[in-house]
């Protein structure tokens, strides 16, 4: 522990500021970097003065608290993780961005110091798994599971603020290293001995550490919330084989969350009893064990994979059904092949270390129960494509990331059959070619798949369409960007460049990494054309106004509800009787929407602090403990407790929206149906095209 | 007891407690389900314990920091403790008296607060005896897996207080009730788990 730290600051002093190594040794190299630095902070700053003149300018605090920062609305906290998910998106691409500079002028140097570097890698992975992607679909799941299944909310609306709480605090926390530096530099998943006291003493892997287990802790509570209101809150008559796909992958998702996550609290936790206490679990002396660390770190890792995955595979599988016009080919294989890739995945985590010296029996078999995998997932990849075929397909925005992946993602899954060779692997492991290969996997698979989702659920969330040709244009940017910079890194990594290197001394790899840097700046283009996309919809949103809420044609519950949604989401809880439930209703005799015969009064969770609390208390925990100010730790944990007994004491956690409401509002929805007139496909993109199919629905029959 | 009445696994409250029997379903599902997650955590912990039981470093080890009738006495303490709040348990489902609900939360209590002393004094000896977490990789792993367990049932203790203080405040209503039968089973969760910490670190440390 630090003998000198300030009874307020702890161990926190000016050095911590981006530019003070700078300041004290003033090479060019230091002021480089120091501005690229300090620029980072000075954005993070500037975006949060931005973000409070506005709120104050529009009067628009107490609408930010009440509306959604206390909302328990599920479809609100949905959103809210996706916009946590975005923000740390465009970072993370920014700085990838910056190492694929680096690596394209780094022949005997480049302009980005080995730390400043490190710190670039490691954020860029620990955002992109934890702060984006989780948050990502987590938020998607959050949004779309409840109406999917025809419930009015989770299980446990007020356990999904925390969660919520949780993963913005630790995101706060990454963001926050960027003003007061630096982060960790042991890579996103931080092994030791590198990452112990003896080797990096300061704030950086505490950061890192804390971070992590702010993230892990909401993914777990999520998981269970998402798996207890699968099982315990499907409307009547959806039955297991009448659940949409995704949200099959959805569970599967959360079960892994369930068990996949606590091996990660656990090496974190261990580590941070290494370096906050002076245990010796990774240590290099006193019967520590590394490796240890490794094995927990992957029983996490390998099932977290498939975290990522299941999700987007379930939203591909809406959207090769919807925009095919086709129920899903094979959705009873589907369903096994999500479960079996789900039990497969805590099997292979060994894989991730094969050259770490264990018996070539135990990585034959390690390397045989990873290749098993691809089974399933071929599976898969054969329903997608007999689910399109001899269909009509439209190419919209979805449909072009959902082809962009099956071509891209297969590749992927065949240099991940080349890595599951352990003698290969032994060539080739801790290379670009690894790195080439998860990214294969991560973007077009995940990636793809949840901007895919956006597209496709954005007209159900907020009444309007997302505006066609940006949508391509950026689509199309991600796939050729993918291909120019990650194609590259298969080639590097057989010349035998190693992963994260700051600089190299071998110009064989030149022509390569600056390939791969012009395909950094086309995805950073692809960004720049979402945001373009999102502001033109804006801007034009009220000619693609959907208030029919069913623009695609769509197949299960969510479509058959107004959009954006009303808070109860169903006027009257449906009820099942069949597969792609909403197109039944479509197809049979009884109307899209029938009226009911009555309405009853709806109880809602009220609106609650303490997502915001937890958020709030638990990043000043873990601030505390970065910069090891004990006083703040025991303050906000003291809170914390307070908050969470208090919570215990509250009665009224409820209110009800009587039937007469209910009626009014389905009453009025009803109203502007009728006025609609409903388009056919032809016209799905333009802007006749108000949320109301045609019917009988063309070509949707097979 | 027909199969609509069983509304969760373990004891359930049944149709006389009518909304707290109903609200319970979900709420005991996912606590389970919580549990599930925690064994997780615990069953690495046992296991990272079992891959150091070699890493003394030339430290004390089992033979010389346990004491077999101690962890004995914390044994004996925690399963009377799970035993009264079976008590409770059935005292809440069957008795409408809140008074003898009360007293075996209160035994439970007092019994739990006895096992965390008694532990404490406990790691009190051995770290007077050397035994401290930085010595070497074997007691981390000690004072990781047995110290989570304690913290899971100081948590335990805290939950039941508060329960206490709401059964006082409210009376018995639904989210009291849900609430005791969540920790109900948290409780008999730690007790399963302090098995295995007498089993795997306390007798086969000193056989």
């Amino acid at each position: 522990m630090n003998h000198e730290s300030h009874w307020v600051l702890g161990r926190l002093d000016w050095s911590a500021l981006p530019f003070w190594d700078a300041l004290q040794h003033p090479t060019t190299m230091n002021i480089v970097n120091a501005i690229i630095a300090s620029g980072a902070g000075a954005m993070v700053i500037l975006g949060g003065l931005i973000a409070a003149a506005a709120l104050t300018w529009t009067k628009r605090w107490r609408w930010l608290w009440s509306e959604w920062l206390t909302s328990p609305d599920h479809k609100k906290i949905g959103i809210m993780f996706i916009v946590i998910a975005l923000v740390m998106l465009a970072r993370a691409v920014i700085e990838a961005v910056f190492m694929r500079l680096q690596q394209a002028v780094g022949l005997d140097g480049g302009f980005l110091t080995a730390e400043h570097f490190g710190q670039l890698f490691t954020t860029h992975g620990t955002i992109m798994v934890f702060f984006m992607a989780m948050p990502f679909l987590t938020g998607i799941i959050n949004y779309v599971m409840p109406l999917q299944i025809g419930t009015r909310d989770l299980s446990f609306p007020v356990m999904n603020t925390i969660s919520l709480g949780l993963t913005a605090a630790g995101a706060a926390l990454v963001m926050v290293s960027l003003v007061l530096a630096p982060f960790s530099t042991g890579g996103w998943s931080g092994y030791p001995s590198f990452t112990e006291s003896a080797a990096n003493p300061g704030a950086g892997v505490d950061y890192w550490i804390w971070a992590v287990t702010l993230s892990t802790l909401s993914s777990t509570l999520t998981g269970i919330n998402f798996a207890v209101t699968i099982y315990k809150k499907r409307a009547p008559g959806m039955t297991w084989f009448r659940l949409p796909l995704f949200t099959w992958t959805a569970l599967c998702t959360s079960i892994l969350m369930i068990f996949g996550m606590p091996p990660l609290t656990v090496a974190t936790a261990l580590l941070a009893l290494d370096r906050y206490l002076d245990f010796h679990f990774f240590t290099a002396d006193l019967g520590g064990n590394m490796m240890n660390y490794i094995n927990l770190f992957w029983a996490f890792g390998h099932p977290e994979v498939y975290i990522l995955i299941l999700p987007a595979f379930g939203i591909f599988s809406e959207i090769f059904s919807t925009f095919s016009g086709k129920t899903l080919y094979g959705y009873t294989a589907l369903v096994i092949a999500t479960l079996a890739i789900a039990v497969l995945s805590f099997t292979v985590w060994l894989h991730h270390f094969f050259t770490m010296g264990q018996s070539a029996h135990i990585n034959a078999i390690f390397g045989i129960a990873t290749m098993l995998i691809g089974v399933p997932t071929g599976v898969k990849i054969y329903d997608w494509m007999l689910t399109m075929f001899r269909g009509r397909i439209r190419f919209s925005v979805p449909m072009i990331y959902a082809i962009g992946f099956i071509m891209l993602f297969v590749l992927g899954g065949l240099t991940g059959v080349i890595l599951a060779v352990p003698s290969v692997d032994y060539q080739i492991h801790n290379s670009l070619f690894l790195v080439a290969h998860f990214h294969n996997m991560l973007i077009p698979g995940l990636l793809f798949g949840m901007l895919a989702g956006t597209n496709l659920w954005f007209p159900k969330a907020f009444g309007f369409r997302l505006e066609e040709r940006w949508g391509r244009r950026a689509a199309y940017c991600w796939i050729v960007g993918f291909m120019m910079a990650f194609f590259p890194l298969y080639a590097l990594g057989v010349l035998g460049m190693p992963r994260r290197s700051a600089a190299f001394f071998e110009p064989t790899y030149l022509p390569w990494t600056l390939i791969a840097g012009i395909g950094a700046i086309v995805i950073l283009v692809a960004m720049l054309f979402l945001l373009l996309q999102l502001w033109v919809s804006v801007r034009d949103r009220e000619l693609n106004r959907v208030p029919g809420g069913d623009p695609w044609d769509g197949r299960s519950l969510e479509w058959s509800v107004s959009s954006p949604p009303p808070e109860y989401n169903f006027p009257v809880i449906p009820e099942i009787h069949g597969r792609d439930a909403y197109m039944r209703q479509k197809e049979s005799g009884g109307g899209a929407h029938p009226r009911p015969d009555d309405y009853t009064d709806i109880t809602m969770p009220a609106n609650t602090a303490m997502g915001a609390i937890i958020g709030m208390t638990g990043f000043l925990m873990a601030f505390g403990l970065t910069w090891y100010e004990w006083w703040l730790v025991m303050a906000a944990g003291g809170a914390t407790l307070v908050a969470l007994v208090a919570r215990g004491f509250t009665r009224q956690r409820t209110r009800t929206i009587t039937a007469a409401e209910v009626h009014r509002q389905h009453d009025t929805w009803l109203r502007e149906l009728a006025s609609l007139r409903p388009v056919t496909r032809a016209e799905e993109q333009s802007s006749a095209n108000r949320g109301l199919p045609a019917s009988p629905v063309e070509g949707a029959v097979q | 007891m027909n199969s609509t009445s069983t509304r969760h696994p373990g004891l359930n409250l049944g149709h006389a407690h009518g909304e707290a029997h109903e609200a319970s379903e979900e709420l005991v599902f996912g606590f389970w389900v919580f549990m599930m997650s925690d064994l997780i955590i615990f069953g690495l912990l046992f296991a990272t314990y079992i891959t150091m039981l070699g890493g003394t470093a030339g430290g004390p080890g089992p033979h010389e920091l346990f004491e077999l009738k101690s962890a004995f006495i914390e044994t004996m303490l925690l399963l009377i403790s799970s035993f009264t709040f079976g008590m409770a348990s059935l005292a809440l489902k069957y008795r409408s008296d809140r008074k003898v609900l009360v007293g075996w939360l209160v035994v439970t209590l007092l019994l739990g607060l006895g096992f965390i002393a008694h532990e404490l004094y406990d790691f009190h000896k051995m770290f007077s005896e050397g035994g401290v977490p930085s010595r070497s990789g074997f007691l981390s792993a000690f004072f990781a897996l047995v110290p989570l367990h304690g913290l899971h049932v100081t948590g335990a203790c805290i939950w039941l207080v508060a329960l206490l203080g709401q059964i006082a405040v409210h009376g018995l209503d639904t989210p009291t009730k849900t609430g005791l039968m969540r920790l109900a089973i948290l409780w008999h969760f730690l007790d399963v788990v302090w098995i295995g910490i007498f089993s795997i670190v306390y007798l086969g440390g000193i056989a």
